[in-house]
């Protein structure tokens, strides 16, 4: 994966955090997803389009959704409130807006996004496209950002190379 | 002054709402996207319009399009993700009078609403 993907959705969740929420993040080391093992409570995923494409997800533990949300609308939520997907939503959407905006020279959508709410859930995905967590830690507890993107051109080549082998 | 905030997202129209309260506009309508915003425009007749750009149904860009084929004249201030110049230059052309990219401060926005207003007035 381009290390400018991984900068710019850094520097995206900490400008979206401060701004929205007056809320600093620690940002940890990113790291290979290798497994299944990363299980969340609340997890907003947004789909990319056009010269990057694949997915994003931010993921967080109930309590620290719940806290989140609670400065984000200035309301008490639980998880499972009708209101509640729709701020994960937004948030998720301002972190992956805000970062394709730094991807310099690539016209890229994204998709509006959804929002799974359910205790220990994994998100899965398409296994031949690499995903990269990053770790990060706030006040309100531990957000991941998972990221399972690539260049359209190298998923093209990807897929070409796979039919020829298969030929 | 009568404001129409079209937005998808809930959250975003509350906070909206909260800095326009805070200016003294209550005369605020929501539409969820484009296509309800038009079906509102009408009998609302809006002053003043806060336009998100990704939407279902109808994005932000498309409802601009059509809302200027009758109204050529009532503000519209963009506030969207969308950060890129291309897509700027692209909305400034269908119409839009400003620009907020989120996130953004209750200060920012309020500092471009009473911008757009001004200019209009002027």
């Amino acid at each position: 994966m381009d290390p400018k993907f991984i900068s710019a959705f850094v520097k995206s969740i900490s400008n979206v955090f401060s701004t929205m929420l007056q809320l600093p993040v620690e940002v940890g080391e990113p790291r290979i997803k290798d497994g299944d093992e990363e299980r969340f409570d609340v997890s907003g995923i947004i789909g990319m389009s056009g010269e990057v494409v694949g997915s994003v997800v931010l993921c967080f533990p109930g309590d620290a959704a719940e806290r989140i949300v609670a400065i984000f609308t200035g309301e008490q939520m639980a998880v499972d409130s009708e209101d509640f997907p729709d701020a994960i939503g937004e948030l998720v959407n301002m972190v992956a807006g805000g970062a394709k905006g730094m991807f310099e020279g690539r016209e890229v959508s994204i998709s509006c996004p959804s929002v799974i709410v359910g205790k220990d859930h994994n998100v899965s995905r398409l296994k031949d496209v690499p995903c990269v967590l990053i770790p990060c830690s706030t006040d309100c507890g531990e957000v991941v950002i998972e990221i399972a993107i690539q260049d359209r051109k190298k998923a093209e080549g990807a897929d070409a190379q796979a039919v020829s082998a298969s030929a | 002054m009568k404001i129409l905030l079209v937005d998808d997202s809930k959250t975003m129209r509350n906070i909206q709402k909260s800095v326009l309260s805070q200016l003294g506009y209550t005369e605020i309508e929501e539409a969820c996207d484009g296509v309800d915003a038009l079906s509102k425009v009408g009998a609302f007749e809006p002053e003043l319009l806060l336009v998100d750009w990704n939407m279902p149904n109808m994005d932000g860009l498309t409802f601009v399009k059509k809302y200027r084929q009758s109204d050529k004249s009532t503000p519209i201030i963009m506030v969207t993700t969308e950060t890129e110049r291309a897509r700027v230059v692209e909305a400034i052309k269908a119409g839009v009078n400003n620009y907020v990219v989120k996130p953004f401060t209750p200060d920012l926005l309020s500092q471009r609403i009473n911008e757009t207003l001004e200019k209009v007035a002027a």
